[in-house]
This record gives C-alpha cells, sequence and structure tokens, in this order.
C-alpha cells in the first residue's frame, strides 16, 4: 500500500503508523455524556467498504492524515492533512 | 543424452559438479535437471511420503519431483529445484528423502503400506492416546516423510532487501512479455522486464518454430539486447516476481548469485525487491500439466513441453525412445522436434479419435490411452489401451501433455477468482483482477507465438496510453499461429493409484476418497488430502485435481472453483525476505554520548528500547551486581553519583500557546508555573489511563522543554502532534524531539552542588536555585542548561549540555564525583534510589493504572480540561477496591520479594479471583536493609501495616509482605531541599 502524503508525496506504507477511525478526530465536550464519550473511544463501524482513518507520517513530516481507504481492496480515494480538517472542540 | 547440433548451452566452456557425492560434466547454460539427464541420470528423487522413485518432470519453476539439496554446511540450501539451479564449477548438489541412498531407499516399505496411507490417514490413526501425538506418532511421521533439511547453522550467506519503480513491470520474458516491454519502452516509459529464467525469451528457447526468417530464440535474444541497450529499461533475469499487492506494488526474489561459486561474502546471494509499478503486464505464460494414469511418477515420465524445452534449449534428449501421450495438438510437436533431431519417437499416442497429424515419420494411435508405465527407477515401457485392446511400446521416456493453464497465479492475490474457458479446458485470468494490470499471451489462454506478440503489443499500447503516453508503432514479426486443439482428459480410467500431486503424493484415489467422505468443497479436500500444498503448491496438478472432485461431485469444474492463490508464487527464503534484520540489524541501536566511557569501565550494557544504557560500573573487589549497586547507591546517598539520564525523551515546546498544550496534555496546570521552575507532570490517555509522566521546565514565557520516560518518548511525541493537528490545529504552538540534541547527566547527593560548583562558571546555592528551579548555565565554559530536579530524593541536578560535548562531560563529572567520594552509577542503583523514595516507572504505569491507582489522583486539575479528564471520572476507575499503589516490605529478615509476584490474604487460597494486587518492582534498600517493593493492592492505601502473602507461581516463591506507605526514605523530603 502506498500513501500519498499532501507533504511529502506519494511513500510507501512503512513510513506511516496507523490509529484507526477518523472519529477521534471529534472528541466531544467534556460534559458530552457516558454516551458519546463510549462512541467516540470504543465503538467502530468495521465496514467492508471505504472509510475515513488516521494515519501519522511518523516517517516523514510527522503530519497526520486523513486517509479515505477501501478496506478490502485498499484503495485510496483520498487523503488530506488533519489539520485542515473542522474536528476538534474549541 | 546430448543431441548434436541443438542447444543453447556453450560447448566450449565445461563445466562440472557433484550430484550425490559423484562428479557430472555438463556446459555452461545447463541447470542441474538437463546436466544430469545429458549424463543419463534420470532418478532425481524420492516423493515425500511413499518414498517413490522421481526423476524430472518440468523444465521450470514448477518441479514438483527433482528437489536437491544444494552446499554443505551454513551455505547448505534444502529442496532447490534441480530444473531452476544452473550449475557452476564446484556446485554440489544431494538428492533429499531417500535412506541410506536414492538408488536404495529402505524407506520406500511406505509404498508397499500404502492401501493403509490414503488420504486422512494420519487424522484418523494416529488419534489416541493424545499424549502420544507430540511425543510418538510426530516424530516418527517426520522423520519418514520430508523434504531437505537445513543445515542447524546459522545462515553465513548475505541477502538484501531492495526498492524498485518504474512506470510498468513486465512479469515474464517470453514473446508476449518481450513485445511488452518493447512497445512500452519505445513509446518512452521506464520499464522494469523481469523473468525467472537465467535466459530471457520464455518458449522461444524451447520451440523450433521461427521467427521472422530466423529461429525463435535468435530474435528473442536480438530483442533482449535491444531493450538492454535503452536506457529506460531494467532487465530482471533470474528474478520470480513472487506476488501482487494492493497500489501497484509487487515482491519479487533475484537469485543474483545461486549460480556462481559466490558463498558468504558481500555480495547478496538473493535480493527480495519491492517493485512499485504504475502498471503491470503478466506474461507469466502456462504451465503444462501432466495426465493422470497408472504409474505415471515413474522417472522417464515428463511432459511433453519439458521435453522439448531439454530437447531444443540443451541439446538433451531426456530419452533414447520416446513416446509422447497428449490430448491436444501442441503434443504433436514434441513428437516432430525429436524425429527431426533423430531421435527415436516410439510412437505418438493421442486421445482423440479425430486428432489431425500430419506427415508423421513415427507411430500414430488415434483414440488411444496411456493406462501404465512399466519399470521402477527408470520407465521401461508404457501400456496403450485402444479401441481393439492393450499394447505395450519399450520406450524410456514418455513426454505427457494433458494441456496447459495459464498461469494465473498473480492475477488472484487480490482476491481475484480465475474464469473457466470451456473451450481450452483451463483457467483465466478474470479482467480487472489486479488494478493497472493487463494480462497477455499464454497466461491469458492465447498460445500461438502470433497471438502472443500480438497480445504483447495490445498490452504494451494500453499501458502507455494509460500513462499518458503516445503510441508507438512495433513491427510484428511473423510467427506459427497454430490453432489449439484440446479436449478434456484428466485421468485415465483403471486400476492402482495415478498420481496428481506428484510431491505431495496425491492419487485419484485420494480426490474420489475425500468426496466420498463429504470434503466436497475444494478448499477441504485440498487440506483433508494435502493437495497443491507442497512448495510447488500444485502448479501442475491442482486444476485436474478439482477436474477430478467436480466429476466425484457430480458438478461443472467453474462451480467446484478453485482454491486460493496466495503469495509468494515460489518458495522464498525467510532470509531473503527479512535480510537485513538479523543480529544487530533486527533493531537499530541507540548509543549515549557516555555509552564509550561506560563500556570501558567494564559496565554491562542493558538495553532500554533501542538505546543502551548501564547496569552498574563494577570496582575492583567486587564480585557481583549487588555489590557494585549497593555501593553505587551509597555513592548518591553520602556523597555524590553521576547517571547518565539522557535517553529520557526531550520535547523542545515554542510558541504562545505552548502553555496551552501542556495545560491539555497534563493532567495538572502548566500555564501557571514561572519561568525558571521545573513541575512534575502526568499525562493520560482519553481513555482515563496513565500514559507516561515526567517534568517540563519553563525556560522563558513561551519556550519549555518537556522530558518523557525513555519508553514513551516516541508515544509522547505522537500524541502531541495529534492534539496539536487533529484537535487543536488553531494553537501557535511549535515542537520537536532534542533527545538526541542534549546529552543530560544527573548529578545525585549531598555533594552535587559541591560538584557543579567546581565546573559552572558561576556557582549556584540555595537561594538563587531551590529545588525545581531551571535555567541556562555555563558548563565548563559551554553554554547549557541546569534543572534543580531529582529521581533519587536526594539533594540533585541534572545538567544539559549539547550532545557534541556529552562525552567530555561525562568524563569531567565521574572524576570529580570519584574524587569527593562517589562515582557514577547505573540502572540498578538509580532503580534502587527510586523504589526507596516510591517514584513510579513504567512499571507501574503500565497501561492499566489510573491516576487515581497510583495515589495521583488530585493531579487532575478541577479548573480545565485535559486529555482523560472525563474517562479517568469513571466510577469504575476511581473505586476504593481498585488495587493501589503501596509499599511492600518483607516481613522476614533479608527474605526476598519478586516483582511479577501476586498478593492475596494470608491463609487464602493462591488461585483467581482471590488476588489482592500483585507486585510490581523490587529491590534490596541497603538504606531499609532488607528487601522492599512497590505494588498494588486492593484498598492499599486503607491497609498500611497489614500483613498479607506474595505467591510468585512462576519462580516457586511465597513469602509474607507488609503493607506500607510507597516512600520508604525522608517522606518529609528534607534532604531533596537541603
Amino acid at each position: 500500500m502506498r500513501i500519498d502524503c499532501p507533504i511529502c508525496g506519494e511513500r510507501e506504507r512503512r513510513e506511516f503508523y496507523y490509529r484507526g477511525e477518523a472519529v477521534a478526530l471529534d472528541r466531544p465536550a467534556p460534559d458530552a455524556g457516558e454516551e458519546a464519550w463510549e462512541h467516540y473511544l470504543h465503538l467502530r463501524e468495521n465496514p467492508a467498504g471505504e472509510r475515513r482513518e488516521l494515519w501519522h507520517h511518523d516517517g516523514g513530516c510527522g503530519a497526520w492524515l486523513v486517509v479515505t481507504r477501501h478496506t478490502t481492496t485498499h484503495v485510496i480515494a483520498e487523503v488530506e492533512l488533519a489539520r485542515d480538517m473542522k474536528g476538534g472542540a474549541a | 543424452m546430448r543431441v548434436a547440433g541443438k542447444g543453447l548451452i556453450d560447448r566450449d566452456r565445461r563445466i562440472s559438479f557433484r550430484f550425490d557425492g559423484r562428479s557430472y560434466s555438463g556446459f555452461k547454460g545447463d541447470t542441474v535437471a538437463s546436466a544430469l539427464l545429458a549424463n543419463g541420470v534420470t532418478l532425481m528423487g524420492r516423493s515425500f511420503k511413499y518414498h517413490r522413485p522421481r526423476g524430472v518432470l518440468t523444465a521450470g519453476s514448477e518441479e514438483p519431483n527433482a528437489l536437491i539439496t544444494t552446499g554443505r554446511g551454513a551455505g547448505q540450501e534444502p529442496n532447490v529445484r534441480a530444473t531452476m539451479q544452473e550449475i557452476w564449477e564446484g556446485l554440489e548438489t544431494r538428492s533429499q528423502n531417500a535412506w541410506p541412498t536414492l538408488d536404495f531407499d529402505l524407506m520406500a516399505v511406505n509404498d508397499l503400506a500404502a492401501p493403509f496411507l490414503g488420504a486422512g490417514f494420519y487424522y484418523k490413526t494416529f488419534m489416541w492416546p493424545k499424549a502420544f501425538w507430540e511425543a510418538i506418532y510426530e516424530p516418527v511421521i517426520r522423520k519418514a516423510a520430508g523434504l531437505g533439511a537445513l543445515s542447524g547453522e546459522s545462515n553465513a550467506d548475505n541477502y538484501e532487501r531492495a526498492y524498485a519503480f518504474c512506470d510498468l513491470l513486465v512479469i515474464g520474458a517470453g514473446p508476449a512479455g518481450l513485445m511488452a516491454a518493447l512497445t512500452a519502452a519505445r513509446g518512452g516509459a521506464d520499464v522494469i522486464l523481469a523473468d525467472e529464467d537465467s535466459l530471457m525469451g520464455g518458449r522461444l528457447n524451447a520451440e523450433s518454430g521461427a521467427v521472422g526468417h530466423q529461429p525463435g530464440a535468435i530474435w528473442a535474444a536480438e530483442t533482449v539486447a535491444e531493450l538492454a541497450g535503452m536506457d529506460n529499461v531494467r532487465l530482471m533475469p533470474r528474478t520470480t516476481v513472487t506476488g501482487a499487492y494492493d497500489g501497484g506494488m509487487f515482491g519479487a526474489l533475484e537469485r543474483v548469485n545461486q549460480h556462481t561459486a559466490r558463498r558468504g561474502g558481500g555480495a547478496p546471494l538473493e535480493t527480495f525487491w519491492r517493485i512499485a509499478a504504475k502498471r503491470s503486464v503478466l506474461a507469466a505464460g502456462a504451465i503444462e500439466r501432466p495426465i493422470a494414469f497408472q504409474n505415471n511418477d515413474r522417472p522417464g515420465v515428463m511432459t511433453a513441453g519439458a521435453v522439448r524445452a531439454y530437447l531444443n534449449r540443451w541439446g538433451v534428449s531426456p530419452g533414447r525412445k520416446v513416446a509422447v501421450f497428449g490430448n491436444n495438438d501442441d503434443a504433436h510437436r514434441t513428437a516432430r522436434d525429436l524425429a527431426a533431431a533423430g531421435v527415436h519417437v516410439a510412437g505418438l499416442i493421442d486421445s482423440r479419435p479425430d486428432a489431425e497429424v500430419e506427415g508423421a515419420e513415427f507411430p500414430v494411435f488415434k483414440g488411444a490411452q496411456v493406462c501404465n508405465a512399466a519399470g521402477r527407477k527408470e520407465l521401461e515401457a508404457v501400456t496403450l489401451r485402444t479401441a481393439t485392446g492393450e499394447e505395450a511400446i519399450q520406450a524410456d521416456c514418455l513426454a505427457v501433455s494433458g494441456g496447459w493453464n495459464p498461469t494465473v497465479n498473480l492475477t488472484c492475490h487480490l482476491s481475484g477468482r480465475p474464469t473457466w474457458r470451456e473451450d481450452i479446458q483451463a483457467f483465466v485470468p478474470t479482467e480487472g483482477a489486479v488494478p493497472g494490470m493487463d494480462v497477455a499471451g499464454a497466461c491469458n489462454g492465447a498460445f500461438s507465438t502470433h497471438a502472443c506478440f500480438e497480445a504483447g503489443i495490445v498490452a504494451g499500447r494500453a499501458a502507455l496510453s494509460a500513462l499518458g503516453r503516445k503510441s508507438v508503432d512495433v513491427k510484428m514479426p511473423k510467427a506459427e499461429d497454430a490453432p489449439y486443439r484440446v479436449q478434456a482428459l484428466w485421468a485415465v480410467a483403471g486400476k492402482g493409484r495415478a498420481w496428481l500431486d506428484f510431491q505431495n503424493d496425491v492419487s485419484v484415489k485420494d480426490i474420489k476418497q475425500a468426496a466420498v467422505e463429504n470434503f466436497k468443497s475444494v478448499e477441504h479436500m485440498k487440506r483433508y488430502t494435502t493437495q497443491g500444498m507442497a512448495t510447488d503448491q500444485g502448479k501442475n496438478s491442482n486444476v485436474a485435481a478439482l477436474a477430478i472432485l467436480a466429476d466425484a461431485t457430480g458438478r461443472g469444474i467453474p462451480e467446484t472453483g478453485t482454491t486460493t492463490f496466495r503469495p509468494p508464487y515460489t518458495s522464498v527464503a525467510i532470509a531473503a525476505m527479512g535480510a537485513g534484520a538479523q543480529g544487530a540489524g533486527f533493531a537499530p541501536q541507540r548509543f549515549t554520548t557516555s555509552h564509550k566511557q561506560s563500556v570501558e569501565m567494564g559496565a554491562p550494557m542493558i538495553e532500554a528500547g533501542l538505546w543502551y544504557r548501564p547496569s552498574y560500573f563494577p570496582r575492583a573487589g567486587e564480585s557481583t551486581w549487588r555489590q557494585s549497586c549497593d555501593r553505587e547507591v551509597g555513592h548518591v546517598r553520602q556523597a555524590v553519583g553521576v547517571c547518565d539520564v539522557s535517553t529520557l525523551g526531550k520535547i523542545d515546546i515554542q510558541g504562545p500557546d505552548a502553555a496551552k498544550l501542556l495545560d491539555f496534555a497534563y493532567t495538572n496546570m502548566f500555564s501557571t508555573l514561572k519561568v525558571g521552575r521545573v513541575r512534575y507532570g502526568l499525562m493520560l490517555r482519553e481513555d482515563g489511563t496513565v500514559m507516561d509522566d515526567g517534568t517540563t521546565a519553563r525556560l522563558r514565557e513561551q519556550h519549555f522543554v518537556m522530558t518523557t520516560t525513555t519508553a514513551a518518548a516516541g508515544n509522547v511525541m505522537r500524541h502531541l502532534e495529534f492534539v496539536t493537528q487533529s484537535l487543536h490545529p488553531e494553537w501557535q504552538v511549535a515542537f520537536t524531539s532534542v533527545t538526541e540534541q542534549w546529552a543530560q547527566f544527573a548529578v545525585a547527593g549531598p555533594k552535587s552542588r559541591d560538584l557543579l560548583n567546581e565546573i559552572l562558571g558561576k556557582p549556584i546555592d540555595s537561594e538563587g536555585w531551590p529545588f525545581m528551579a531551571c535555567g541556562e548555565v555555563e558548563v565548563a565554559g559551554v553554554p547549557g542548561r541546569l534543572f534543580r530536579i531529582s529521581f533519587s530524593g536526594e539533594h540533585a541536578y541534572e545538567v544539559a549540555v549539547p550532545a557534541r560535548y556529552g562525552a567530555s562531560l561525562f568524563k569531567l563529572l565521574e572524576e570529580r564525583a570519584r574524587a569527593m567520594g562517589g562515582g557514577a552509577y547505573g540502572m540498578e542503583a538509580l532503580n534502587v534510589l527510586r523504589i526507596e523514595k516510591g517514584f513510579i516507572t513504567h512499571a507501574e504505569i503500565e497501561g492499566r493504572a489510573t491516576a487515581f491507582d497510583v495515589g495521583m489522583g488530585r493531579m487532575i486539575s478541577a479548573k480545565k480540561d485535559c486529555i482523560g479528564k472525563t474517562m479517568a471520572a469513571r466510577p469504575g476507575l476511581v473505586e476504593e477496591t481498585r488495587p493501589q499503589l503501596v509499599g511492600l516490605k518483607a516481613v522476614e529478615h533479608m527474605k526476598v520479594i519478586t516483582a511479577g509476584g501476586h498478593l492475596y490474604e494470608v491463609g487464602a487460597e493462591a488461585k483467581n479471583g482471590n488476588a489482592l494486587g500483585h507486585v510490581s518492582s523490587v529491590c534490596f534498600s541497603p538504606d531499609v536493609g532488607g528487601y522492599i517493593g512497590l505494588g498494588f493492592v486492593r484498598n492499599g492505601p486503607a491497609r498500611h501495616g497489614d500483613v498479607i502473602r506474595l505467591v510468585d507461581g512462576l519462580r516457586g516463591l511465597e513469602t509474607e509482605v507488609e503493607i506500607c506507605h510507597p516512600v520508604f526514605l525522608d517522606p518529609e523530603g528534607g534532604r531533596v531541599r537541603g
């Protein structure tokens, strides 16, 4: 698998650290309640299909990337910088 | 037997090699198989299970029988295919799986017991008693059945891993592959052409047909030469593309020096390539399949295409009287080529009554089948069955063709399934199975040379078009375009065992037995019979086996389907795949600036992640590590000790929002920290568990230096990157790891300030440098940093200088400390010092402990949010009954306690469910005068003074321990402020 890092260009998978679903971007507010936090931390869809995931280019520029990857074919539809996403609490 | 005037071998270059202790002679260009056949050797191995005598079946990498061991000692390599191993002067080879000799193999008794050893035999027979399996059955079976053996010695050869990149990877250099590469290369694409053979050209080197006005082999050589002369082409002969992966990645094994005497040196024996290709063309050709009949495994029975290859490429006739048996027109070529070369053709047997054979100079039997083979170690005769009866033909070689199977393997590596084509009775690749891959030639069911050329040009142009390049005109050379006519014939009916998988000794009967016992799914049949599970992965037998399964279960072949093709296409030595990762190459080594001196001082170095740190510094008269360790602890408690702490992660954090980041990442407040002060911080994971701890110093208003533990440095860095990039990209803060840029040493003990004042530019005192002060200082004339922090509970500092001064500063500090009655201390003493003070490490914060558990629940600030705060407040994580940090003391004087031991109430049974907690760290404390430890006990903080029981099942230890406060020494902290 090769990931096209928006900063470094196309690189092999081994340069990247995998974190999991991009849900981690949407951190709930401290008072969002148990259910929201459980979803944020533990519940994942695990689709056989496209999914947005977080990869860290730790063997390269150090950027966190949001990679849209097909879980059965590994075809990557899109790679974006996490810092450009509208995620995160204030 | 050599045939005059034939072959592409260099008859001026004679090469001698050994097989089973005897010396043989061959020519440059020979494989072990071709040279042995030329010398009249047909018996090359014994079968896996029944030890039946076997000869070479094929001329390629699909060879199931002729497996040999090459080399000796550390250079020994088992299961080498004699068909792929080129001979070199001095090459030593041996047969396998025979005892005492290949010719006289006592284990062949298995063959007589064959009626009892059929499919499922092991499963049914060796069931009971259960204990016998590991002790008796398995060792005996493994000894009797097997292939070549490893030497047991460490591999002395060098292997490499390498990467390559191209616009187009062409797999296979036969007529289709050459044409595809030529077309794409002329169009300007960067092309890699890989072929597993030493000589590129594929079947053009094995056939007698002309291309244009010259022999096919000459055309191939000229085309290869043209490609070799192009800057945008890389030719990779002896390179098997072993796997197709997503994103245009391919694995390939190059046998760099397997054909030379170069062993054990610097040059790699093999290189495992990872090739990133924008496009690919699969032109892997096809593999001929045998036909099953009684005793069809006798040495001398070979595939018809292989017989042709030995004749045309190597100038060898595998027999003096050759019979040919086939169900298709292609088999006729073997008879014609042999006859033209002057070899006696005993007969052409075609199973099709309507077969067309023109101008034959040999007996032709249409509508006939070979139903048995006579001879044991070499073929003597074959029995024909015709409409009128049976008759025997004398022959020492039988060339068999059951048709050709396109080599679809790589197209199935990404879960693709091949498509059945009734007209050629074979599976072909399903279009689009591998993104970016075009399939051309025989591997796509186009069998004539003309069709291969045409498909190659089409594939080359398709690649150019996909790469955005202009198409080119390529002249199509004239070549044969014979139709391929085949009629299904998988197994000839009859008694006796008819073999399918030669390498695993699977017969037609075994497949039928599997079907009878309801192993009807092709995947079940495979595992029950072991069909296709040997090193050749059933390359020339799988299709026939599933055809027989289809027949036995009353289904069609497409409904029956194939088993799953997985990489690698051919065996790859682990040494090649893991090249560079053996021994020291397994993990990089990180050395501190004091490493050299520590080693010179005799310190045993221990691994801490990738780092190496000194355990202790032995001195004259000390014979155990404990003596050194106790002395070093004494240095720190009574005088001054010096320890390299550079391995701790150091992260330099700057920017207007630096304090915000720290407040968010740590549980406690850092925005309130004054410039010139250090604070201890605790970091949680978002689930409320402790991630790491360490100190952070505020050097300037917007400039902090964070330290992490050695173990978690990488994780913390990644975590901070995540927080700032993904959760708070709006913060203006930047940070970078400076772990390797700064050498940092702990100077600890009552005399630490005295020592420092000898080397600092300006002396320090208690008022200017109180506990937890920090700042920039001049250290022996060099700008450095000083932190008054302590991991020992003593009056202590950490002094940092740019790494280039680390070695000399350590030398200076060690000398001065020694002069003051102290010295260097290592990890053992550091551990004792911190346990005595109840300081935690990753032995305590091991991924399960919460801030509450380690007694730091109040460090989670109520005034702000931080990572992990919400989840750390979950009721289950702050219950009194959770195991919490305590100190532990051995009750009995000088009794040893051990880390990892479990804790129980006195009198309670040591069993699951009764445990109160566990011991996380222990040491012998010279100050306490006995063994102490840290551990976790349910409701522990409320139980100081209670005596409980420690049970260490692993070390067989049981003793009583007293629960106490985790700080054993100077609980008021007077020393650290002194």
